[in-house]
């Protein structure tokens, strides 16, 4: 009996440090599936989005397709260099922070304006009938939206040239003009997102305490000065939180809606880095240099978005 | 009084919303006489079927047609498989390099390599001017991968645990058990990304070369341009009848692109509030 118990301690004893692989290969063998789940796609990540980063190299060197990546030589900077030095670089540069300006101005005020009027509708049906249609045009394609633009603004047939025409002026081409781009993008892009903006602010209004608009009710508060001193102040963290994140977003400009937009005689406040890397890489086929672009705006963008993200942490933060 | 000033402000919004639908829609089904003669119609006027008759006989739009479905179809099919299969070992805490892998996705989201890097890939892989380079690319995004890991870590773990007790294996449970329970977010996501696939343009323009391949936002973009530059032809009475129903022959095939999406928005409707709910909350 004593023997027994020795040896089933010896054994236990023995069983009680087993090794690093063992436990390894435990644990694989319970949870293989787990990891047999995660193969296709880890491989699509690895293809599809870890070795385009690799291509980056491209930007570094005097590429050609027909020699492919690894037989084209290595130039390191010259692109860079050639990117500081070049004035059309600056120009689009300039445009896609100006548009970008433009948009943040213009258009983060829209759908929390939106939001706070849909905050105040009693009527349930008006407000989810409403809600519907300033959705709508989130759904649609910037190719379908584009289509819409172009036509209304047609010097020839357009609506909007009739009604000036009807007015006894001469019609005005205003895609071919520069100085009405700025405008008409902002607005379309306005158009497009100001309903689908508003979810994110409804969802934050919902999440104010109803207690504080009974009290202020209770105090003589008129409806006006309940949205001051509740509501704004209640979606105040996620307006900062969202407005910082967007400013990390500053070079993107959305490559559709400038390019089904623009033409060439507006490129000079059109081309922003997304067209422009387009143009110049596959068109006139500049591969490196339009690589050498596309990493300078990538590069800046991750810088931007970490700062933007730890920032609105920092706002987020305070709410809690 | 602040609210009549607020429904009617409101109205007026929607309106300003609406109105385009309404008259891309109208003049669509009116002759091109009476575009030219009020363009700013909310109703079809001399209403003719015309411009339909005359876009469904391209071969090009059916064809066309046919592309996106095909790339619509398979991207969202593949696309939600994927994604489960994915998402539901990164919401397991046991996973070995977890919070590696967690990482490697966000940074996908923060950097890729561009326009140029991307293109080339397609063309090292033979996959330049084919279906799917339009499918590929758009397959997985890290932002929804990370809505659906969420959603299956807010599942009640008893389940899949009373399951395991049963005997069930992993594949039995994450099919038969976690997947019907997690209709909501598939259905958002699969939604999502087919208005997605349907409405992409910008792979389209980069990867696709030959007609035949033309999903349809750049055969709506040719119908767009093209009559346009028909319209301003020095030849305008010689163009004649094309002329005469270019403007109605462009809106028409708008309407034609825009069904399908408009059919799916109340499905849509119901699902992505929802979708958007999620990802804030636990975003």
């Amino acid at each position: 009996m004593q023997h027994m118990e020795a040896a089933a301690s010896a054994g236990a004893h023995q069983r009680s440090q087993p090794s690093r692989r063992e436990d390894f290969m435990k644990h694989m063998v319970r949870y293989k599936w787990l990891y047999l789940f995660l193969v296709p796609g880890c491989l699509y990540l690895l293809i599809f989005k870890y070795i385009p980063m690799f291509g980056i190299m491209i930007a570094f060197k005097d590429f050609s397709l027909v020699r492919g990546i690894w037989a084209s030589s290595w130039i390191g900077f010259e692109n860079f260099e050639y990117l500081i030095r070049s004035a059309d670089f600056y120009k689009v540069l300039r445009n896609s922070l100006i548009l970008s300006f433009y948009h943040l101005a213009f258009g983060f005020p829209v759908p929390i304006i939106l939001a706070l009027m849909l905050n105040e509708v009693r009527n349930m049906i008006f407000k989810r009938v409403s809600q519907t249609l300033l959705y709508l045009p989130h759904f649609i394609s910037w190719v379908v939206l584009s289509g819409m633009v172009i036509n209304f603004l047609s010097p020839s047939t357009g609506p909007i040239n009739f009604i000036i025409k009807e007015m006894g002026f001469d019609p005005i081409p205003f895609l071919l003009k520069p100085e009405y781009f700025r405008t008409i993008l902002v607005s379309a892009e306005i158009w497009k997102g100001a309903g689908w903006g508003t979810i994110i602010y409804l969802a934050a209004m919902t999440g104010i305490d109803p207690s504080l608009y009974e009290s202020a009710k209770l105090d003589g508060a008129s409806r006006l000065q309940q949205i001051r001193y509740i509501t704004l102040p209640g979606i105040a963290s996620t307006i900062t939180v969202l407005l910082v994140l967007q400013m990390g977003h500053v070079l993107d400009n959305g490559f559709e809606q400038v390019f089904l937009l623009y033409n060439p005689a507006t490129y000079e406040v059109a081309d922003v880095i997304e067209t422009y890397t387009y143009r110049i890489g596959l068109i006139d086929g500049r591969m490196s240099f339009a690589a050498a672009v596309g990493l300078f705006k990538a590069a800046v963008g991750l810088v931007m978005v970490l700062a933007a993200n730890r920032v609105a942490r920092l706002f987020g933060n305070q709410l809690w | 009084m602040l609210d009549v000033i607020n429904y009617t402000l409101i109205t007026l919004i929607c309106v300003v919303m609406l109105y385009p639908f309404m008259n891309v829609v109208s003049v669509s089904l009116s002759s091109y006489s009476s575009y030219v003669q009020n363009p700013l119609m909310v109703w079809p006027e001399d209403v003719t079927l015309g411009a339909y008759k005359e876009i469904m006989k391209s071969g090009m739009l059916w064809r066309s047609y046919a592309n996106t479905i095909i790339v619509t179809v398979s991207g969202v099919g593949i696309g939600i498989l994927l994604y489960i299969l994915t998402a539901y070992p990164l919401s397991k805490k046991v996973l070995k390099g977890r919070r590696t892998l967690m990482l490697l996705i966000v940074f996908t989201m923060l950097f890729n390599g561009g326009l140029i890097p991307n293109f080339y890939l397609m063309r090292s892989l033979d996959m330049l001017d084919t279906l799917a380079s339009l499918v590929l690319p758009a397959l997985l995004t890290g932002f929804n991968l990370i809505l659906m890991k969420n959603f299956f870590e807010s599942l009640p773990e008893e389940i899949e645990e009373a399951a395991r007790i049963d005997g069930a294996s992993d594949p039995y449970i994450l099919f038969r058990i976690v997947v019907p329970l997690s209709k909501p977010i598939i259905a958002t996501l699969c939604l999502f990304a087919a208005v997605g696939y349907w409405n992409n343009f910008f792979n389209a323009i980069v990867y696709i070369r030959s007609p035949d391949n033309w999903p349809l936002m750049l055969y709506l973009r040719e119908v767009i341009e093209g009559a346009s530059t028909m319209a301003r032809s020095a030849n305008a009475a010689e163009m004649g009848e094309e002329m005469m129903t270019s403007e109605t022959i462009k809106y028409a095939t708008l309407v034609l692109v825009m069904i399908p999406i408009l059919c799916v928005y109340p499905f849509l409707q119901k699902y992505f509030v929802k979708g958007i709910m999620l990802g804030s909350v636990k975003g």
